[in-house]
């Protein structure tokens, strides 16, 4: 996924990536995790800063490695996540990210999961919370190679709208070149339950005291189980208290 | 405590109260009944501020207070209760952390200093105790996988817990058995049934009203209140049907 020169919008990848911002960080430094087989790792990253950010990081998982990724992608300004993995036999890869914008924000998660040996699983949960005009993409590859038989994968993507200006794009893709493998993917794009929000109101709570709960309660699924579960909910509700 | 004046509302842009008028003081409880279509629910909606529900007339006092121009965490605030005939299902919200923050957004709005974890917990497990309802429920995303009968005994815990004076209670009794009905009837009485609180019930049937005895019945029906009367109304309504009684 690392690319030498700048990027275009031809880039599949960088479709909707916000290119003025990504010259300023180019080029990204590339960040690689290798784990042996048998091997369990985990991870969380909050990206929360005033400024663009962009990381791209590669992760190979060898045969019955576990590997745990969460992801808060909500700083003030461009954001982009980019993951590849490659997953060898009986490997496991649970991916779980929310990213929050407000504004006239960018922000991208893009994932490439490579099931390259049989009966490996993963799993991606992602959770975009989008307001004002800001634009927040998930592209999400899963790609089975020949002979991956055996392979369980998959995407939950969801997107909030908070106001109609918002920009949701959400594109989960599967490559199969193998027979015998499970793969699900669903994606939805919706605005908040206005029955919801007026049944939590009439219990006493303001609208925006309402809709920071119903949000809490969306972006959870993201991070539920993770190691740093704390950390990632409490840094998410502070973000979500900016856009509301 | 409630005092509707000629109350007229759209939804839709289609009229359904067409002056309405109806004074509940404290201490009182009022059933209101009417056959499907009558404006029932619409009359518990347009109090409880639904968005949709457009007032084009008429005026509603709550306590001294534009009851109409408030928001609808204000009147709750101001003590109104709604208790939904369709409780909402709010997947990954605790009742017990959804229950504190309204109740603590209720008494920041009356000035009053917020109740610990420990202070709400107690409070929600008496209330809870008295509609026979296991604290783990409680622990549960709101109304998620409750039966008809939990959801209505959930509403009554959350009434409990938020100790309104005038509770609207729609369609409490539709989705009940006979049990869950009995449990009903006795929380709504013990914990509205004081001389500073009323209670509006809506409902279609005699049934509810054998454990909350209403001191006035109201038929509503084409949008108004057709007729008024004692407890007795609602026995002859159920004798003779909505049609023999409103002609």
């Amino acid at each position: 996924m690392t690319v030498a020169t700048l990027p275009t919008r031809k880039d599949e990848a960088y479709r909707y990536a916000d290119l003025a911002a990504l010259e300023t960080l180019w080029p990204l430094p590339a960040e690689r995790i290798v784990l042996g087989a048998g091997e369990q790792g985990a991870r969380a990253i909050v990206v929360d800063a005033d400024g663009a950010q962009a990381r791209d990081i590669e992760i190979v998982l060898g045969e019955g490695a576990s590997y745990d990724l969460r992801v808060l992608n909500a700083g003030r300004a461009y954001g982009r996540v980019a993951v590849r993995v490659t997953l060898g036999k009986g490997a496991n890869f649970h991916f779980g990210a929310a990213q929050l914008a407000g504004g006239d924000q960018t922000l991208e998660i893009v994932t490439e999961v490579v099931h390259a040996e049989p009966d490996a699983t993963s799993n991606q949960v992602v959770r975009s919370v989008l307001a004002g005009h800001a634009t927040g993409t998930y592209l999400g590859r899963v790609v089975v190679d020949r002979g991956a038989v055996g392979t369980d994968g998959e995407q939950s993507i969801r997107a909030m709208l908070l106001d109609r200006t918002a920009t949701a794009n959400a594109r989960p893709e599967l490559e199969i070149y193998a027979d015998d493998v499970k793969c699900a993917h669903g994606c939805a794009v919706g605005e908040l339950d206005a029955q919801g929000l007026f049944y939590l109101q009439s219990r006493g709570l303001p609208p925006a005291e309402a809709k920071k709960l119903m949000l809490q309660a969306f972006i959870a699924e993201a991070f539920v189980g993770a190691a740093e579960e704390e950390r990632l909910t409490q840094a998410a509700i502070a973000a979500l208290e900016g856009l509301l | 405590m409630l005092k509707i004046d000629n109350l007229a509302n759209e939804v839709a842009g289609k009229p359904i109260l067409k002056g309405l008028s109806l004074t509940i003081n404290a201490g009182e409880i009022h059933a209101i009944m009417g056959p499907n279509g009558a404006g029932k629910s619409t009359l518990a909606y347009t109090l409880g501020g639904r968005p949709g529900y457009d007032v084009t007339g008429g005026s509603v006092d709550f306590d001294g207070a534009d009851l109409l121009a408030m928001e609808p965490h204000e009147r709750a605030a101001a003590g109104l209760f709604l208790g939904f005939q369709y409780p909402v299902e709010i997947p990954g919200v605790s009742n017990v952390q959804f229950l504190r923050e309204a109740l603590n957004a209720q008494r920041k709005g009356r000035g009053e200093p917020p109740l610990s974890g420990g202070e709400f917990l107690k409070l929600a497990k008496e209330k809870a105790g008295l509609l026979r309802m296991d604290m783990d429920m409680l622990k549960r995303p709101v109304n998620v996988g409750f039966s008809g009968g939990e959801k209505k005994r959930a509403e009554m815990v959350q009434m409990g817990i938020l100790d309104p004076k005038l509770a609207i209670l729609d369609e409490t009794d539709s989705g009940l058995d006979i049990d869950a009905l009995r449990v009903c009837g006795e929380g709504i009485n013990a914990i509205m049934r004081k001389s500073d609180k009323a209670v509006l019930l809506i409902t279609h049937y005699q049934r509810l009203l054998d454990y909350v005895k209403p001191d006035f019945v109201h038929v509503l029906a084409g949008g108004r209140i057709v007729r008024s009367g004692g407890p007795e109304l609602a026995l002859e309504l159920e004798q003779h049907g909505y049609e023999a009684v409103v002609a």
